[in-house]
C-alpha cells in the first residue's frame, strides 16, 4: 500500500499484543487499511473482535502493557505516527483527531460542567480565550443539535439524558475541528430512537466539515448508507474489507454473511428466528493455526483448520476477503 | 434547610448519649474524690461533709440532669479540685490542640496528595512498590515510637526544634510554631499513609475511566489530567478518612501531648479522668462529641462541593 495525498490516515501491518498470565493476547492482527480525506470508514465485528484496540492504537492511546511489533506504521496526514515525540503526537490528538466512546456517562467527566469540558481542548490546543471557547462551546452544542445551548453549558453530565450527553460527547470530539472522527460504538448504549439521530448527526457534521470517519460497530445494519467502505474484523484480524455497496451485495465471507443475518428485518415473518453464530470467537491467547473461525464456519474443511487464509482480493476489484471457500453467487442473501 | 435542620437534631442526640454515658462510666471509677480533696488527715465525718457539699451523694441520673441543666444554661461547671470554671479551663487548653490538629493534618495531607497522585499514576511501576512498603511500614510504627525518633534526629542532634514545650503565640509565631513541629510530623507521619493508599486506589480506578482515556485522547498533559480531571473525583475516601481523624485529634493526640509536654486538650481530659474530676471530664467530651459532629458536618458539605451529584441528592432531602 503505497501512501498517497489523498489518504488521511494509513495503517500498515498493525498489530497489538497484551501479555498476560495466560500468554501474550494479540488483540490486533496484521491489520492494515487506508482512509481518504472526508470518507467513512466502518469497522464491524463481535464484541472483542479488536475493533477497540484498533482505535486505541491509532490514536496512541494502547494501555501500558501494550506491545507493537515493530513492522507497523500509522500515518496520518503525511506524519508517520510513530516517529513523533510524545508532545507533538499528544497535539495532533486534541487537534487533528476527534474520539466518540460508546458510553457517554463515562465519557464525561462527572464533577465538570460540561461546557468547561468543551471549551477545555479550544483552551489548550487553539490557545483561545475563555469569553471565546466559550461561544464556540455555544456554536458547538447548538450545531450538534441541543436546545438553549447557553443554559446547558453550566449543566452537570448527570443532569443531561443519554442522548443529549451523546450529543455533548460528540461536541467535546469537534472542538478543535479534527480531520479525523474516531467513533467507537457511538450509539450502543443508547435507547433505539435516539441511535439513528445520532447517527445522522455523526453523517451531517462529516459532510459539513469534510471530517473522515472511522465507524466501529457490532451492528452492520448501521453500516449501511453511513460508510464509504466496511471492513469486517474477526479475532483481530480484518477478514473482508469492499466498499459498502459492494460489501452488501457480493460479501464473500461466511462470517459477514452471519452478520448480515443477525441484523432483524421489517418484511421478516413474525417470531423469525435471528440467525445467531453457534460457538464464541476463539480466545485471543489461543495459539492461532488455520481460518480463526472455522470452528465456528459451516463450510469448513480441513484446510481451514491447517492453513491460515491470507487476505487478498480478486483481480481487478476493490474487494478483499480472507477465505479458501467464498460464498458464490447463490450463497449470498 | 432540612439538611441542617436533620443535622443539628443528629447533634443534640449524639451530646446526649455520649454525656450520659460518660456519667455513668465515671460513676464506676474507683476513685473517691472526697477522700481525695478531704487528704489524707481527713476524718470520716470531713468527707462525708464534702461529699454532701459536691452533691455526690445523690445518684447518678440526678446529678446528671443537674450537669445537663447547668448546660443549657451555659455553664459547664467547676473543677472539683482547683474550683476553676471547666469553661476556662477548656479555652486555655483548646488552642494548643487546635494548632496541633491543624498542623498534622497539614503536614499529612501535604505527604498524602502528591505521592497518592503520583503512585496512581505509575501504578505498575517500581516507584508505587517502593511507596507501598514505605508507607506500611510507617503506618506500622506507633506515632510515639516515631516521635522519640524524630526528638533524637531533630532536636538532640540537629537542635532544629525543641523537644518538649509550647511557647505562646504571644512570644512570636516562629518560636510557637517550632515547638510544634515534631509533635504534628509524629501524628502526620503515621496519618498520611492511610490517606495515601485510599486516595491512589480510588484514583486508580478514575483513571480507568473513559473520561480520562478521552481527555488523553484530547491530547491534554498529564498533569492537567491528573489533578483537573481525576484528583477531584478520587477524593471521597480520603475525604471521610480524614474526617475521621481531625475528629480523634479534636480530642487530642493524648501520647503525643504527654511526650512533648504540650497543655493540650488530650492532657487535660487524662489527668481529669485519673481524679474523677468529673465536671472537667464532662467538659471535655461534650467538646470532643461537639468536634466531631462538626467535622462530620464539614465533610458532607464537601461531598457536595466535589461532585455535583452529591449537591443534588442532599437538596431534594
Amino acid at each position: 500500500m503505497t501512501v498517497s495525498d489523498t489518504h488521511l490516515l494509513t495503517v500498515e501491518n498493525l498489530s497489538v499484543t497484551i501479555p498476560s498470565s495466560a500468554g501474550a493476547v494479540r488483540a490486533v492482527d496484521r491489520v492494515s487499511l487506508a482512509l481518504e480525506r472526508g470518507r467513512t470508514l466502518a469497522l464491524v465485528g463481535e464484541s472483542g473482535s479488536g475493533k477497540s484496540m484498533f482505535c486505541r492504537a491509532v490514536m496512541g492511546l494502547l494501555p501500558r502493557s501494550a506491545v507493537v511489533p515493530g513492522a507497523a506504521r500509522v500515518t496520518f496526514d503525511g506524519r508517520d505516527l510513530g516517529g513523533l515525540p510524545r508532545r507533538e503526537l499528544a497535539a495532533i490528538r486534541g487537534r487533528e483527531i476527534g474520539v466518540v466512546l460508546q458510553d457517554p456517562l463515562s465519557s464525561l467527566n462527572p464533577v465538570i460542567p460540561v461546557g468547561r469540558q468543551i471549551a477545555e481542548p479550544m483552551r489548550y490546543h487553539l490557545g483561545l480565550s475563555s469569553a471565546r471557547a466559550r461561544e464556540r462551546a455555544v456554536e458547538l452544542l447548538a450545531a450538534v443539535g441541543i436546545p438553549q445551548p447557553e443554559e446547558r453549558l453550566g449543566a452537570y453530565p448527570h443532569q443531561l439524558s443519554g442522548g443529549m450527553r451523546q450529543r455533548v460527547a460528540i461536541a467535546m470530539a469537534l472542538a478543535c475541528e479534527p480531520k479525523l472522527l474516531i467513533a467507537d460504538e457511538p450509539t450502543t448504549a443508547l435507547d433505539v430512537t435516539v441511535q439513528a439521530e445520532i447517527l445522522n448527526l455523526l453523517g451531517r457534521l462529516q459532510r459539513e466539515r469534510n471530517m473522515a470517519m472511522v465507524l466501529v460497530t457490532h451492528d452492520l445494519g448501521v453500516v449501511a448508507g453511513r460508510a464509504h467502505e466496511t471492513a469486517v474484523m474477526y479475532a483481530g484480524r480484518i477478514v473482508e474489507k469492499a466498499p459498502t455497496v459492494e460489501l452488501f451485495t457480493r460479501m464473500r465471507m461466511h462470517y459477514t454473511r452471519a452478520l448480515f443475518d443477525a441484523i432483524p428485518r421489517i418484511d421478516d415473518p413474525p417470531h423469525r428466528e435471528l440467525g445467531a453464530i453457534g460457538g464464541q470467537p476463539p480466545g485471543p491467547a489461543a495459539q492461532r493455526v488455520g481460518c480463526p473461525f472455522a470452528p465456528r464456519c459451516w463450510r469448513a474443511e480441513e484446510r481451514c483448520r491447517t492453513e491460515e487464509p491470507p487476505l487478498a482480493r480478486d483481480a481487478g476489484e476493490n474487494h478483499s476477503y480472507a477465505c479458501w471457500f467464498p460464498l458464490s453467487q447463490e450463497e449470498r442473501p | 434547610m432540612r439538611f441542617l435542620g436533620g443535622k443539628l437534631l443528629h447533634l443534640v442526640l449524639v451530646l446526649l448519649a455520649v454525656t450520659a454515658l460518660t456519667f455513668v462510666l465515671l460513676d464506676v471509677l474507683p476513685v473517691s474524690v472526697a477522700h481525695e480533696i478531704a487528704g489524707q488527715g481527713a476524718t470520716p465525718a470531713d468527707v462525708a461533709a464534702i461529699r454532701e457539699q459536691l452533691g455526690l451523694n445523690d445518684s447518678v441520673p440526678v446529678r446528671y440532669g443537674r450537669w445537663l441543666a447547668g448546660i443549657c444554661r451555659g455553664d459547664l461547671g467547676l473543677s472539683l479540685y482547683s474550683k476553676q470554671p471547666v469553661s476556662t479551663a477548656i479555652a486555655s487548653h483548646l488552642p494548643v490542640t487546635l494548632e496541633l490538629l491543624l498542623l498534622a493534618q497539614l503536614f499529612a495531607l501535604t505527604l498524602a496528595l502528591p505521592i497518592g497522585i503520583v503512585s496512581a499514576w505509575r501504578a505498575d511501576s517500581k516507584l508505587h512498590r517502593l511507596l507501598g512498603t514505605l508507607g506500611f511500614g510507617l503506618a506500622s510504627v506507633p506515632s510515639f515510637a516515631l516521635a522519640v525518633v524524630l526528638v533524637y534526629l531533630f532536636s538532640l542532634r540537629l537542635k532544629w526544634f525543641p523537644a518538649t514545650g509550647c511557647t505562646p503565640l504571644s512570644e512570636g509565631v516562629r518560636v510557637n510554631l517550632k515547638g510544634f513541629v515534631l509533635p504534628a510530623l509524629s501524628i502526620a507521619l503515621v496519618e498520611w499513609v492511610a490517606l495515601m493508599r485510599v486516595l491512589r486506589s480510588d484514583m486508580i480506578a478514575t483513571l480507568q475511566e473513559d473520561f480520562i482515556l478521552l481527555a488523553r485522547a484530547r491530547g491534554l498533559p498529564d498533569r492537567r489530567i491528573l489533578l483537573r480531571h481525576a484528583l477531584r473525583p478520587s477524593c471521597f475516601t480520603m475525604l471521610t478518612l480524614f474526617g475521621v481523624q481531625t475528629g480523634n485529634l479534636i480530642g487530642g493526640a493524648v501520647i503525643v501531648e504527654n511526650l512533648f509536654a504540650l497543655p493540650g486538650v488530650g492532657r487535660l481530659l487524662l489527668s481529669s479522668i485519673f481524679s474523677q474530676d468529673f465536671p472537667m471530664v464532662q467538659g471535655c467530651v461534650l467538646l470532643i462529641a461537639v468536634g466531631y459532629v462538626t467535622v462530620n458536618f464539614v465533610v458532607d458539605v464537601c461531598y457536595g462541593m466535589l461532585d455535583p451529584r452529591v449537591r443534588r441528592e442532599a437538596s431534594g432531602g
